[in-house]
C-alpha cells in the first residue's frame, strides 16, 4: 500500500537542503566577503605593551641641570583578578576610605574588567616600596613606573613649559600617542616634544579573554625597541635667570637677556613666576586652576606674548632711520623749549639746541619729533616716506615672530600706510597726524623679546641672530638658521653715533641712567616709558655691555612703575653686572629693587 | 491479508539469518557519518580547550580527554543497542516514555541546579541530564502511538493526544528552566506532517511565526492598518461571497488581536534575558557587552576563518576563551576558525548528507512504527543543527543547544547515539515489522 502523504518526504528533504544552503551562502559572506571580523579577531587577541622611555633631561648652558625625571608609581587594578582582598587593608596602605575605594573600583568596572586601569596615580616611592611589599595580598593589583619631570631650580617655569596627559584632540590627531600618556603641553616641553619623549617601544602580545598573556605575536616580528628621550642643553643661564626672577619679585614684567654675538636667549624672566613643581603629578590640575584665576596672571608669559608701545627706546630705531636716509646728520641739531615745547613736550630741561648723541642721553622728545618729521617728508607722498620707514622698522625684527624655537611668540604690530587710509582717509593725514610714532608711542606695539632684541642689534653694530634657547640637543649643535646673520637696512657706521648716545646715558652730566652706572663696565643703554592707557605708565630700559665687546643685551619692561630710569634701568644694571662679573657691588640698589612691591590694583 | 502471511515466513528466515552476524544487514553508510562526525567532534573541543600545560588529547582533566571517555562508554551503548531485539523498542516504547517523564518530574525537586536550569541527576561523580532521555523515548512512543491501526490524525481525539505526549515532556522541561531542550520537542511537527498533519497547520504556523517577528519589529497600529488595507482590498474584489467577507473579517480581528498579544506575551512570558536575545536576533538592540557578545564573538571566530581557515590548533578567539562555551554550543566557531569556510562546508555537507540518508532509511522501513522514529530522529538532528549553527552566525536566537556528536558532553552524546543507533537497529531487521 502506497502511503498517501510520502511525497511529502520530498518537502522535508528540500527544508533540509534550504538550511544547509542558507547556512552555506551566510558563511561565505562572514568567512570570505566580510574582512572586518579578521581585523577584529586581531584586536580581540593583540594587545600592545608599551614601554615608556624616560623624557630627556634639560641642562642650562653651564650643564647645570634644570629639569630631570623622578620616578612615581600608578597603583594599577585588572578588576576581575581581583580575590578574596582585605579592602580595608589596602585603602589603609594607600590613605584612603573604604568608600573611595568601592566608588573607584566601580567606576573602573563600568570602563573594562579585564584591562588594567589605573587605580591610584602617581603614589611616592616610599608609599609603593611598603606596598610592593604587601602587594602579593591583594591579587589583580600592580604598580606600573613612571616618571615625573621635576625641577631642582624652581625657574624659567615659562620657558621650560610643562608636560600633561594627552587630551583628545592630540589622540585623534596623532596616532602616536595613546589615552593617558604624557606630552609636552607648553614651553620647550611642547616645542621640542619630538626629541625629548624619545620613542615608545610597542611589543605585541597575544592575550586570551582574561588579558593574560599567550606569547608573543609572530616572535616579535613587528616590535620596536624603544629610544630614549634625547638631552637638551639650553642657552639660559639658570643662575642669572634665577637672579633676574629674584629681582622681579613682586613686579609685573619681563626680563629678556641674550647674547649679542649667537642670540642665545640668557635669562627669559615672566613676572609673576611660578614654581614649575605645582604644575607637576596629582596637583597639576588643582594648581593649574589656581595660577589661571590669580588676577596677576603667573601663566602669562610676558616677554614672548606681552605687548607695549616701546616708549622712547624707539627713538634709536627713528634716529638709524634718519641717519641711512641721510635727512639728517649726527651733527644736526634742534631746538627744545622744555615743557613748553610743541607739539610734543620734553620731559627734561636740558641745554639747547642739542646734537643725536645729546638728544639722545636726554631723551629730548622735541628732537626726535623734528628727526621723525624729516624721515616722513623726505619723499613727495607720505605713503612713500612711511613705507621706507617701516620697512627699516621690520628689517629689526619688529612687527614679525621670530619663528625659532620659542613656543607662543607674538608678532607686535607696525602699522601699514594702508593703515591710517583707512582712519584718516588717504589725503588725511601728515607726520603731524602720527607724531607719536617719534616716540615710541601710539599705534606701534612691541614684545620685550624684540626690545631686547634691538639691544643685541645695536651691541653687534646692524645684524642680530634670530633669539633662540637650545644651545644644542644630544651635544649636537641645533639648526644653522639659528645662526645665520639678519642685517638691517641701516649702514653699520651709523651705530656707532647711536651707541655714544646710549653710553651718555650713564656717562653723560644729564643721562636718564646716569645714577646706576656701574663702575669697571661700559654700559649702554637708553631709558623708555611705555604710556599705559589703562592705569599707570610702564617702565622699559634697554642695555648691552660692555661697550666695545658686547657680551649681553637685555631689555626689561616693569609694568605699572613709571619712568624707564626708575626701575628698569637699575635691574637691567645690575643683571649685566651679575652676568659680567659674577655678582654685584651695589647691594643696596640690589635690595631695593628686591623688596619694592610694584604690582597694583590699577 | 495474504500479505500477513508472507511476513511471517520471511520474518522467520530473516531470523534465521540474523544468527550469523549483527553486522550484516548494517547500514554502514550512516556508520560511517556518525564517527567521522564524532571524531571532528572531538578534535575541535581538543583545539577549542587546547592549553600548553595539558597537551595530551587522551589528558582527563581536560574536556577533549574526557570527550574520548564518553565517545569510549558510546561504543558500549551502540553494542547493547545493538544486540537488543528491534522487537523491544517498539514493546517497551511506552513504558520507557512513562519513566522518562518520571524522571522528569523527579528532577523538578532532586536535581542539581546548573547555571539556573535544575535538569541534572547528580549520582557521585556521574551527572545525567533525563531531558536528553526523554527525546529519545518521546520520539518512540510517538512513532508507536502514530503507528497504531486505530491512529486517525484527522480526528480531534488523536490531536489532543499527540499534544499531551509531546506537550508533557516539554512542559516538564521548561519548568526545569530548560528553554532551548524544551523548544527541540517542536521538531515533532515535521514528523506529524510527513504523516498527515494537514499542510496547513505547518503554514500556519510559519505566517504566526513571521507575524510574532514583524509584530516585534514594526509598530502594532501599522501592521494592524496594513491587514486592514489588504482585506479592504481583498473584499472589494470579490464582495459579492459574503461568507468569504464575514471570514475575512474574522481573520482580520484574530490577526489583530495576535499581534496585540504577541507585544504582551513578549513582555510577560519571557524572561528578561530571553527578550534581550530576540531582541539582538531581530537587530533591535546591539548590546556587544551583553547578550550580543556571545553572538559577535562566535561571528568574529568564525568570519576571521577565512576560506581555508587558520589551521589546527592555531584559531586564536576559541583558544584564548573569546567564545564562551566554545568547546559545547559554540563548538561549530572552532571548526570555522580552523578549519574556515571549506572546513564549515565539510561539517554541513556531513550533517545534510546524514539528514537525508535518515529519511532515506526511513522511507525504506516496512514497518510504519520504524519509519515514525526515523522522521523523529531526523527531527531532532535538524532542530538541533538549524538551530545550533544558526545561532552561531547569527540566523537564530542564543538557544542553548548542542550541535549534535560535535559538542562536548557526556548526557547528549549519548542520546544522540542512542536516538541514531535504535534506528540503525530497526533499519537492520526493516524487513520485519516491529
Amino acid at each position: 500500500m502506497k502511503n498517501p502523504y510520502s511525497n511529502r518526504k520530498y518537502i522535508i528533504k528540500g527544508v533540509f537542503l534550504l538550511v544547509g544552503l542558507v547556512f552555506v551562502i551566510k558563511l561565505f559572506f562572514i568567512q570570505i566577503i566580510d574582512k572586518t571580523y579578521i581585523l577584529s579577531a586581531q584586536n580581540n587577541v593583540i594587545r600592545l605593551i608599551y614601554q615608556f622611555p624616560a623624557r630627556g633631561l634639560i641642562f642650562d648652558r653651564h650643564d647645570k641641570l634644570m629639569v630631570y625625571n623622578e620616578a612615581v608609581y600608578d597603583l594599577m587594578v585588572i578588576p576581575n583578578r581581583m580575590q578574596d582582598i582585605d579592602t580595608l587593608e589596602l585603602c589603609e596602605l594607600i590613605g584612603i576610605d573604604k568608600e573611595t575605594f568601592v566608588g573607584q573600583i566601580e567606576k573602573i568596572k563600568h570602563y573594562s574588567v579585564r584591562k588594567a586601569s589605573v587605580f591610584q596615580k602617581q603614589i611616592s616611592k616610599e608609599t609603593t616600596a611598603y606596598l610592593e611589599e604587601k602587594l602579593f595580598k591583594f591579587p589583580g593589583f600592580y604598580v606600573q613606573p613612571r616618571t615625573l619631570r621635576k625641577y631642582p631650580l624652581p625657574v624659567a617655569a615659562h620657558t621650560v613649559g610643562y608636560v600633561g596627559e594627552a587630551n583628545r584632540q592630540l589622540l585623534e590627531k596623532d596616532c602616536y600617542y595613546k589615552s593617558g600618556d604624557y606630552v609636552g603641553i607648553s614651553g620647550l616641553e611642547k616645542t621640542y616634544e619630538q626629541v625629548l619623549r624619545g620613542r615608545k617601544g610597542i611589543k605585541r602580545v597575544l592575550v586570551d579573554v582574561f588579558n593574560r598573556e599567550k606569547g608573543s605575536f609572530q616572535d616579535g616580528k613587528y616590535d620596536t625597541a624603544m629610544i630614549k628621550g634625547v638631552n637638551l642643553k639650553i642657552t639660559l643661564d639658570a643662575e642669572l635667570q634665577e637672579y633676574g626672577e629674584l629681582l622681579m619679585t613682586n613686579k609685573k614684567g619681563s626680563i629678556i637677556a641674550l647674547e649679542p654675538s649667537t642670540g642665545e636667549i640668557l635669562a627669559l624672566v615672566s613676572s609673576p613666576h611660578y614654581d614649575p613643581n605645582l604644575l607637576v603629578g596629582r596637583v597639576r590640575g588643582k594648581n593649574y586652576k589656581k595660577l589661571q584665576h590669580d588676577p596677576l596672571e603667573p601663566l602669562f608669559n610676558r616677554p614672548l606674548t606681552a605687548t607695549y608701545p616701546p616708549g622712547s627706546v624707539f627713538k634709536l630705531v627713528n634716529s638709524l632711520i634718519a641717519l641711512q636716509e641721510n635727512v639728517v646728520t649726527q651733527h644736526t641739531k634742534y631746538s627744545c623749549e622744555g615743557p613748553e615745547t610743541r607739539p610734543i613736550k620734553c620731559s627734561h630741561y636740558h641745554k639747547s639746541p642739542l646734537n643725536m648723541i645729546e638728544a639722545i642721553e636726554v631723551s629730548c622728545n622735541p628732537y626726535f619729533w623734528k628727526t621723525f618729521t624729516a624721515i616722513m617728508k623726505n619723499e613727495d607722498d607720505i605713503h612713500d616716506s612711511f613705507e621706507k620707514w617701516r620697512n627699516h622698522t621690520l628689517s629689526f625684527g619688529f612687527g614679525s615672530k621670530f619663528n625659532s624655537d620659542l613656543f607662543s611668540e607674538v608678532s607686535g604690530f607696525i602699522p601699514e600706510p594702508g593703515y591710517f587710509d583707512k582712519y584718516f582717509g588717504e589725503k588725511g593725514w601728515r607726520p603731524m597726524t602720527i607724531r607719536s610714532l617719534s616716540i615710541g608711542q601710539g599705534e606701534i606695539l612691541v614684545t620685550p623679546l624684540q626690545l631686547a632684541n634691538l639691544s643685541a642689534i645695536i651691541a653687534n653694530r646692524g645684524y642680530y641672530y634670530v633669539p633662540h634657547l637650545v644651545k644644542s640637543i644630544d651635544n649636537h649643535k641645533t639648526e644653522k638658521n639659528n645662526r645665520e646673520k639678519n642685517h638691517t637696512t641701516i649702514k653699520p657706521n651709523y651705530f656707532d653715533v647711536i651707541i655714544e648716545g646710549m653710553y651718555q646715558v650713564f656717562e653723560g652730566e644729564e643721562g636718564t641712567a646716569r645714577w646706576y652706572k656701574l663702575d669697571n663696565i661700559a654700559v649702554c643703554g637708553k631709558t623708555g616709558t611705555a604710556e599705559n592707557p589703562h592705569g599707570k605708565d610702564h617702565s622699559v630700559f634697554i642695555a648691552f655691555a660692555p661697550k666695545d665687546d658686547p657680551q649681553i643685551a637685555i631689555a626689561v619692561v616693569v609694568e605699572n612703575s613709571g619712568f624707564g630710569a626708575t626701575w628698569a634701568a637699575p635691574i637691567s644694571t645690575l643683571m649685566i653686572e651679575k652676568y659680567l662679573t659674577g655678582t654685584v657691588k651695589k647691594k643696596w640698589v640690589e635690595e631695593q629693587m628686591i623688596n619694592v612691591i610694584l604690582i597694583s590694583d590699577n | 491479508m495474504g500479505g500477513r502471511a508472507n511476513d511471517q515466513c520471511y520474518f522467520n528466515f530473516r531470523q534465521l539469518r540474523q544468527r550469523k552476524g549483527i553486522f550484516d544487514n548494517i547500514d554502514w553508510v550512516i556508520i560511517a557519518l556518525y564517527f567521522t562526525l564524532v571524531l571532528i567532534g572531538w578534535l575541535n573541543i581538543y583545539a577549542a580547550v587546547y592549553n600548553e600545560s595539558h597537551r595530551s588529547i587522551f589528558d582527563i582533566t581536560q574536556n577533549y580527554g574526557r570527550q574520548l571517555i564518553w565517545i569510549t562508554t558510546s561504543l558500549i551503548i551502540i553494542f547493547t543497542i545493538l544486540m537488543i531485539d528491534a522487537k523491544f523498542y517498539n514493546a517497551f516504547s511506552i513504558p520507557l516514555y512513562i519513566i522518562s517523564v518520571f524522571l522528569l518530574v523527579v528532577v523538578l525537586f532532586l536535581g542539581k541546579e546548573v547555571a539556573g536550569a535544575r535538569s541534572w541527576f547528580q549520582l557521585g561523580s556521574f551527572a545525567f541530564q533525563p531531558s536528553e532521555l526523554a527525546k529519545v523515548t518521546t520520539a518512540l512512543a510517538l512513532a508507536r502511538y502514530v503507528s497504531s491501526s486505530s491512529f486517525n490524525i484527522k480526528k480531534k481525539k488523536a490531536k489532543i493526544y499527540i499534544a499531551l505526549l509531546i506537550g508533557a515532556p516539554m512542559i516538564l522541561i521548561y519548568l526545569q528552566n530548560d528553554t532551548g531542550s524544551a523548544l527541540v520537542y517542536f521538531s515533532f511537527l515535521l514528523v506529524l506532517f510527513r504523516e498527515g498533519l494537514s499542510g496547513k497547520i505547518m503554514i500556519t504556523g510559519v505566517i504566526i511565526i513571521m507575524l510574532s517577528v514583524i509584530a516585534l519589529l514594526v509598530n502594532k497600529f501599522i501592521i494592524t492598518g496594513f491587514l486592514a488595507l489588504i482585506i479592504i482590498f481583498t473584499i472589494m474584489i470579490i464582495r459579492r461571497r459574503k461568507a468569504i467577507v464575514i471570514k475575512l473579517i474574522g481573520l482580520f480581528i484574530v490577526a489583530t488581536g495576535f499581534v496585540f498579544s504577541v507585544e504582551y506575551a513578549f513582555e510577560n512570558i519571557l524572561e528578561p534575558h530571553q527578550q534581550t536575545r530576540v531582541n539582538v536576533l531581530l537587530g533591535k538592540e546591539v548590546d556587544l557587552r551583553g547578550a550580543g557578545y556571545n553572538v559577535n564573538q562566535s561571528k568574529i571566530a568564525i568570519g576571521s576563518g577565512g576560506f581555508t581557515g587558520k589551521g589546527f590548533l592555531n584559531g586564536t578567539q576559541t583558544k584564548y576563551d573569546f567564545v564562551p562555551e566554545q568547546s559545547t554550543d559554540f563548538i561549530f566557531c572552532t571548526v570555522g576558525e580552523e578549519w574556515g569556510f571549506l572546513g564549515s562546508l565539510v561539517v554541513i555537507a556531513l550533517y545534510i548528507g546524514l539528514l537525508l540518508r535518515i529519511i532515506m532509511i526511513a522511507e525504506r522501513q516496512r514497518s510504519i512504527f520504524s519509519r515514525i522514529y526515523g522522521y523523529g530522529v531526523a527531527s531532532i538532528f535538524f532542530f538541533h543543527f538549524a538551530i545550533n549553527i544558526g545561532m552561531t552566525i547569527g540566523l537564530a536566537p542564543v538557544i542553548g543547544i548542542p550541535l549534535p556528536f560535535l559538542s562536548y558532553g557526556g548526557s547528549s552524546l549519548w542520546a544522540f547515539t542512542i536516538l541514531l543507533f535504535i534506528l540503525i537497529r530497526l533499519d537492520e531487521s526493516r524487513q520485519e515489522l516491529v
